[in-house]
């Protein structure tokens, strides 16, 4: 074998003062070679990403720095290289993508500008050839009409195009390593398998060398070259694609591809509790503009027409954009449908006024995407669990005590009422978001995304949660999420939503095993390691 | 945009409306004769009816009130009572010095304190950081005559570099105009100084922390550029905000600056106005102020199609 373009050796990166834990990653050896493909694999905190920014010497400033090992760029320690020789280094010999192309680009510069500064900053090149190069490039990653991409603003295309103009500003000066931060993460899943598709299409061709960070093992098993399993700052096992997926020796690998959700739903009985929830022909229309201005109307939803059972799960499944979320959103009236009826315990409530709806909003509850943010961070999460049931009448004596109940059927401390949404992790901050819906008595729990933000393992147990309060309390769950594999693990119907209409529906298994519709036959195609059947390993 | 900008202009017009009708009303409602103070201690009740006559203050407040607005919609600003000039000469001759005052002010401010605030913001929490900071403290406390007074014992008096006082037209010539506002405008800034310093760190701390900003750095650029290029464009939008207010505060401020340094400008032509009770005068200027307020808030909103292409109107 040739000589790595990437050797890390025993690299240790030293966390803060005062951190859970006294090094990022520890101890941390690992190659790339020219033309490989290697992901390093682990959950957030692995110290993976740090790792991949000590490389290109992005280590946040002040806070994190690397005390041992070498970090070796072609035979060249960029660990000691000078900051002029980084930024030397960077853009040429080395590049980065990262996870969320609209803000990694910036908003108020033209994307043919953002990869032309990489041409002027490295390049003596006049402006004409500069031109030509940066629309060959553009080309090279298949964006449509280059030349007009070329003077749009990151805000004006898709997620999938901006990723394609940040891999086109990573590779325009052939780096020999590319180093790719969950690139794919925030796409949707037919975009993602384009971008994955795109980079390795890109790394054959060009033979570079690519750093593959992710936490998915479905993206492992379509992208991989060799593995690199990182936990708590270290690495624990690494060998090639096929030996790790099908062959994992370290416990903690075998639990993350045990805790990878199978496309294969499990067999349901039959739900027939009473109806809880119905819409019928349901709209929401964005926009319409006002005097002056030319109407724009976006229909989010069309026609939608869902039915829910008291303890049973129904999945929307859509990407974004599909009005899965705006859906959901009219069902619990945070926001209005402009037509269509909702009908909760017999009462359509599509059109009450928020006097008369207000008795009606304790019915259904919502647990958000994003644990970080649905929590207010300046309350208790006691204040926020007993608030909604103490708007509703409860004293204060029993909602605490309620809440006190809540926290152990989620699996928390009761003592941990005091505490702020700081202290606790992301998965417990979701079983907290799970208790104060619960508070509330809902016979409609609506799950938007709620597992999506989660590490897998996390994934696994907050869904299991799910679907233990809602045999305790028989609720109707509405579980809105872009993922098939948990949508088949939990869900007893699904609806698969595009462009705000629903495309098909019906029982979970008789839709994985033959999807009627081409979107929904799209969306099973681009699943990531649909192939590769996850071993149950033990 | 084009209709976006006429839908603003014509907004003008009630907002202007509405402001006449309060200068008018309350100027009439406040106790004071113009007539009086034109007559003298020493007129007679005849002589101030006769003069009250002559500037039509005996006519019912809702006619003068429209007599006035008619003027207005002719372009006419009327005439000054006390000066024996109209209006609009009365201004025109003041407003040089007033808007050479508040442009070498924001000018002054705006490139001093726009490098500080970056420099502030890239060197968070470190001494200079600190100083630039409890500079600017210093310069929302201090009063702006306290300031004034001080530059000009040391600047002027001590050290004989720049006029004390008073005014020389551009026409005469830019090298003494230039000397005449040094110090009023490097007064004046102070305030301003501290105040856009303090929004522009905040800003760009903020944007510091975005990921096309680490983007921008793993493209290999430099910091200079990574902060000019790249966080102060983002961070433009609050900063122009801020300027804009800057701009409209400052023309209240002229008053005080012009007096101390005894420019003839239409801070001390309002000061004047005000004591002669020189009702088309002060009725015109508040107009005027009002005019240029609403005009700055425009051009602050369009400015920021500029620095966020995301804002279209």
């Amino acid at each position: 074998m040739s000589a790595p373009i990437l050797d890390i050796r025993n690299l240790t990166v030293e966390l803060p003062k005062g951190a859970d834990r006294r090094n990022a990653v520890e101890n941390v050896s690992f190659a790339v070679y020219p033309g490989e493909i290697v992901c390093v694999v682990g959950e957030s905190g692995s110290g993976k990403s740090v790792s991949s920014h000590a490389v290109m010497g992005l280590l946040p400033k002040g806070q994190l720095k690397a005390t041992d090992g070498e970090i070796m760029l072609e035979g060249e320690d960029v660990l000691q290289a000078t900051s002029s020789r980084l930024r030397a280094l960077r853009g040429t010999r080395m590049s980065m993508i990262f996870q969320e192309p609209m803000t990694a680009l910036n908003p108020v510069v033209t994307c043919g500008e953002q990869i032309d500064e990489v041409l002027q900053i490295h390049t003596s090149l006049g402006a004409s050839e500069r031109k030509e190069k940066v629309l060959a490039v553009m080309e090279s990653v298949r964006l449509p009409d280059p030349a007009k991409l070329f003077d749009a603003y990151p805000h004006q295309l898709s997620g999938g195009q901006r990723q394609r103009i940040m891999i086109a500003q990573a590779l325009v000066l052939d780096p020999v390593l590319l180093i790719a931060d969950e690139p794919t993460t925030a796409l949707d899943v037919t975009t993602q398998a384009q971008i994955l598709k795109l980079i390795a299409e890109m790394q054959e061709r060009r033979g570079t060398g690519v750093l593959f960070i992710t936490h998915d093992f479905g993206v492992v098993a379509e992208i991989a070259h060799r593995v690199v399993v990182m936990q708590r700052g270290r690495v624990v096992e690494t060998g090639t694609a096929m030996e790790v997926l099908k062959n994992p020796q370290h416990p903690y690998t075998k639990m993350l591809i045990n805790a990878v959700p199978t496309l294969t739903p499990p067999v349901r009985e039959e739900r027939t509790g009473e109806l809880a929830l119905e819409t019928v022909k349901l709209c929401k229309v964005y926009g319409g503009g006002g005097f002056f201005q030319k109407k724009r109307e976006v229909r989010a939803a069309s026609d939608v027409e869902i039915r829910v059972r008291r303890g049973e799960t129904l999945g929307i499944v859509g990407e974004s954009g599909s009005g899965k979320s705006t859906v959901a959103r009219c069902i619990a009236r945070l926001i209005q449908p402009t037509s269509g009826g909702i009908v909760v315990s017999n009462i359509d409530i599509a059109n009450l006024p928020e006097r008369q709806l207000r008795p009606h909003r304790k019915h259904c509850q919502i647990v958000f995407q994003d644990p970080y943010r649905s929590l207010n961070p300046r309350r208790s999460v006691g204040a926020s669990i007993i608030e909604g049931p103490m708007n509703f009448g409860m004293s204060e004596a029993a909602a605490i005590a309620k809440s006190r109940d809540l926290m152990n059927l989620v699996g928390l401390s009761p003592d941990a009422l005091d505490r702020y949404p700081h202290q606790f992790s992301g998965g417990q901050r979701q079983r907290i978001c799970i208790a104060r819906a619960l508070a509330m008595e809902p016979e409609i729990l609506i799950a938007d995304e709620a597992v999506s933000a989660l590490d897998v393992s996390v994934q696994a147990q907050v869904l299991d949660l799910l679907d233990d309060v809602r045999k305790t309390f028989d609720l109707a769950v509405l579980f809105i999420t872009h993922d098939l594999r948990v949508a088949a693990q939990i869900c007893d119907r699904i609806a698969v939503m595009q462009n705000g209409v629903v495309v098909e529906h019906g029982k979970t298994a008789e839709i994985f095993a033959a999807p009627q519709h081409e979107y929904t036959r799209a969306l099973f195609e681009a699943a990531p390691g649909r192939n590769f059947q996850f071993a149950r390993v033990a | 945009m084009i209709s976006y900008i006429l839908r603003r202009l014509a907004a003008t017009v009630p907002v202007l409306f509405t402001v006449a009708v309060m200068v008018f009303l309350m100027l009439r409602l406040t106790p004071g004769d113009p007539a009086a103070i034109i007559a003298g201690d020493n007129a007679t009740t005849q002589q101030i009816l006769d003069i009250r006559t002559k500037l039509g203050l005996e006519q019912p407040i809702v006619q003068q009130f429209f007599i006035w607005l008619g003027g207005l919609a002719r372009g006419d600003l009327g005439e000054s009572f006390f000066f024996r000039k109209t209006v609009f000469e009365l201004i025109s001759e003041r407003i040089e010095p007033t808007l050479s005052l508040a442009f070498l002010t924001i000018v002054l401010a705006v490139v001093v304190a726009i490098p500080l605030g970056v420099l502030a913001a890239y060197k968070q929490g470190t001494w200079i950081d600190r100083i630039v900071m409890g500079f600017s403290v210093i310069g929302f406390s201090v009063p702006v005559f306290v300031i004034g007074y001080l530059l000009v014992y040391i600047f002027a008096i001590k050290l004989g570099w720049f006029p004390v006082q008073g005014y020389q037209r551009i026409g005469n010539g830019v090298g003494p105009w230039f000397r005449s506002l040094v110090l009023p405008a490097f007064t004046l800034s102070v305030i301003y100084v501290a105040l856009i310093a303090r929004m522009t760190r905040t800003s760009v701390l903020e944007v510091l922390s975005e990921d096309y900003i680490r983007t921008a750095r793993a493209k290999g650029q430099t910091e200079m550029k990574v902060l000019f290029q790249h966080a102060l464009k983002n961070a433009a939008v609050p900063i122009v905000t801020v300027v804009g207010i800057g701009v409209a505060l400052l023309i209240g401020g002229v008053v005080v600056t012009e007096s101390v340094y005894s420019i003839p400008g239409l801070g001390r032509l309002t000061v004047d106005a005000v004591l002669a009770r020189d009702f088309p005068v002060i009725q015109a200027i508040i107009l005027a102020f009002s005019f240029v307020y609403v005009m700055i808030n425009l051009l602050v909103d369009l400015s920021y199609t500029i620095f966020d292409p995301r804002i279209r109107y």
